[in-house]
């Protein structure tokens, strides 16, 4: 009897301490939030850091980063920013988490990611719920800012979307490369994916080209012989692919020994340093893809970007992913100084309102659908290297 | 009629990686009567102590196969000793369920060693090309086979020509009758296991090297598969998982061929349901004599 009384006692202080140490780290939690005034805001980045497209995730990161330091000398309106990094293992439901994790438990003012449009979406009910902005910079799928006809207010993007890039692809196809017969390889897998044959169909049928052959995988396959073997029977003359470069580079490779050498078209899922050392050098040749941006480029704020990331990192070339982290800080920055606080209502009023802001990856302005409208590149791979080919604006 | 030899060359290249895993399930649980769920990554960590060996210490593409066999069979070994050994007068389950938990260690444990991101295979032989009546056979589908062919061979010399063969057919016979024929049951059962994880890692490097990219993960559906390829053929029964192997390589060939890519993975484990229906024992089932 004694003994159970002790130890009901001691549960019960238990309990006190524990809703004791609930109440203080909830005290600190809105002190945080409702600062700024201490001089930081909080801005989270979800991002694929490990798992399938890791590589998206790390250059996003990179390009997170430096922008942050060169925002942070300076500061906006002397506030700094500083930067809570989750990974999100390439995961949609540890996407989630990670969000959930940035917004109640760091209570970061945005959030910039995630890198794919899955993992995007897997974020987005809990960022409207919470009432905080995120931008994707490399979300592609239209789905991310609108789903069934209904804009997410809090969702931004700094890349362009699917429909654009799969119709500059069909374009620069039947005008550019002069061909029409095209096979599509599609990772069903993939809202991305989808998203840009789409489109790419839809001009191409309209502008009298002609799909012979339609295949499809799953993302993680290895083994696609099989498709290329029967897209090799239909004599396509060009193979469009808009997937990650995780199977990219193994359908590449596998459909050159399979003697498809016909031209190849993808999207900004290529771009990846690891797509060029699982494909082969000499695979690539003949392959291009529309990007968003090209350190090619002469545009002097390009030239710019470049010279300051080679500083930072040891020389290293920047890809698109690197650019649209970049862009993706700045966009947030300059919605941050015309909010004046780090409310994330206001700031999500204020990147709405985004007119004709000047970036790396093209003058931007978003449209009624939180949609950038800006130019795209097409890359062209030569021995291995993305040599820049050509520039096509919207309409 | 090229598309269809085609097909079948892209299903045997691909038949001959899912044989050599299945021939590890076959023979451990021909003699032990264990479904070995770590298998499919010893053949993952296999893959990676070939890309380390290749691209660490510059070895060739068959130094490289060597070192990799080896190790899985130490590492094979290891795994008996450590988790199974104790297991082996327990229930069967009781084995199965540990048999899951160590292929999680090995799956978890690679990702925290040196995280999950997949891995670019070196390319160390620029192979040629044959080409047949307008089919291509890639060189790395001819290694594939003819590294599979060698090693099959090895096998059954080795089961039915050498005296740990002998004692390996003998203990999967009756494991208490060997025992009193002073047949050393516990070093059988090592070097069965040495023996399985060392085909395991030889089809690891050598899926590494056809399909240029490992990841930790990447030993949980081949070695799904492998295990119905064994059961195809006929569990515990060596040919059985040779043929199971190659024949599911092929269905799965001519499931995509047919235009069903998507369905590829589902009609493997229907395979398996309806073997298990229609001839529960196998393709091979009758002939139990041969098993190890």
């Amino acid at each position: 009897m004694r003994k159970k009384k002790v130890a009901g006692v001691f549960m019960s202080m238990m309990l006190a301490a524990g809703v004791m140490a609930g109440c203080s780290s909830s005290t600190s939690g809105t002190a945080e939030n409702s600062g700024g005034k201490g001089g930081t805001i909080k801005v989270g980045a979800n991002l694929e850091l490990s798992g399938g497209v890791a590589s998206y995730g790390q250059s996003i990161k990179e390009g997170v980063e430096l922008a942050i330091d060169e925002i942070n000398k300076k500061g906006i309106d002397g506030k700094k920013l500083q930067l809570v990094t989750v990974d999100n293992k390439s995961d949609a439901s540890e996407s989630t988490n990670g969000a959930l994790k940035l917004i109640t438990q760091d209570k970061v003012s945005a959030i910039i990611g995630a890198a794919t449009t899955t993992d995007t979406l897997a974020e987005a009910q809990i960022a409207h719920d919470n009432k905080v902005p995120f931008i994707t910079p490399s979300g592609t799928g239209s789905v991310v800012t609108v789903k069934d006809g209904k804009l997410n207010d809090y969702a931004f993007r700094t890349c362009f979307i699917d429909p654009f890039q799969g119709t500059v692809a069909a374009k620069f196809a039947t005008n550019t490369l002069k061909v029409k017969k095209a096979a599509v390889l599609i990772d069903s897998s993939s809202d991305y994916s989808k998203g840009l044959a789409a489109s790419f169909k839809d001009y191409l049928k309209k502008n009298g080209g002609q799909v012979v052959s339609e295949e499809a995988y799953v993302a993680k396959d290895t083994d696609f012989h099989s498709q290329l073997t029967r897209i090799k029977a239909t004599n396509p003359e060009f193979i469009y692919i808009p997937g990650y470069y995780q199977e990219v580079g193994l359908i590449v490779k596998q459909a050159r020994e399979l003697g498809l050498n016909v031209p190849m078209l993808g999207g900004d899922g290529w771009d990846s340093p690891t797509l060029v050392q699982l494909a082969g050098k000499d695979a690539l040749n003949n392959t291009f893809i529309t990007n968003n941006y090209s350190s090619g480029d002469t545009d002097p704020k390009v030239q710019a970007f470049v010279k300051a990331f080679k500083a930072k990192y040891n020389g290293k070339s920047p890809d698109a992913f690197n650019a649209l982290g970049y862009d993706s800080v700045y966009f947030l920055a300059d919605a941050i100084k015309r909010a004046g606080s780090g409310d994330p209502q206001k700031i999500e009023k204020a990147l709405a309102a985004t007119d004709g802001l000047d970036l790396v990856t093209g003058k931007m302005k978003l449209d009624k659908n939180h949609d950038p409208i800006k130019s795209a590149v097409i890359l062209e791979y030569n021995k291995g290297e993305q040599v820049f080919k050509t520039k096509v604006n919207p309409e | 009629m090229e598309q269809l030899i085609q097909q079948i060359v892209n299903g045997i290249s691909l038949g001959s990686i899912y044989a050599l895993i299945a021939l590890g399930y076959t023979m451990v649980y021909g003699i032990v009567k264990l479904i070995n769920f770590a298998h499919g990554d010893v053949f993952m960590v296999g893959a990676f102590i070939g890309f380390y060996s290749i691209s660490y210490f510059h070895l060739g593409i068959f130094p490289a196969l060597i070192i990799s066999m080896a190790a899985c069979a130490v590492f094979g070994m290891l795994i008996e000793r450590i988790a199974y050994k104790p297991l082996r007068n327990a229930t069967r389950i009781a084995a199965l369920i540990t048999a899951i938990g160590v292929s999680l260690f090995i799956e978890y444990g690679t990702i925290y060693l040196r995280g999950a991101q997949p891995q670019a295979y070196p390319n160390v032989v620029p192979l040629h090309d044959l080409k047949i009546f307008g089919v291509v056979i890639s060189g790395q589908s001819i290694m594939i086979l003819a590294v599979s062919i060698i090693l099959m061979v090895l096998l059954q010399f080795i089961v039915h020509r050498t005296k740990i063969g002998k004692a390996m057919r003998a203990v999967s016979h009756d494991m208490d009758a060997a025992k009193l024929m002073g047949i050393n049951v516990n070093n059988t059962i090592s070097a069965t296991f040495a023996i399985g994880s060392a085909l395991a890692g030889a089809a690891g490097v050598i899926f590494g090297m056809y399909y240029t990219t490992i990841d930790p993960l990447m030993g949980i559906i081949p070695g799904l598969k492998a295990f119905v390829a064994a059961v195809l053929g006929g569990i515990g029964i060596i040919p059985g998982a040779m043929v199971g192997g190659l024949l599911l390589g092929v269905i799965e060939s001519f499931v995509s061929a047919a235009g069903f890519s998507l369905w590829r993975d589902g009609v493997a484990f229907v395979v398996l349901i309806l073997i298990l229906l229609l001839r529960p024992a196998g393709l091979f089932g009758k002939n139990v004599k041969e098993k190890v």
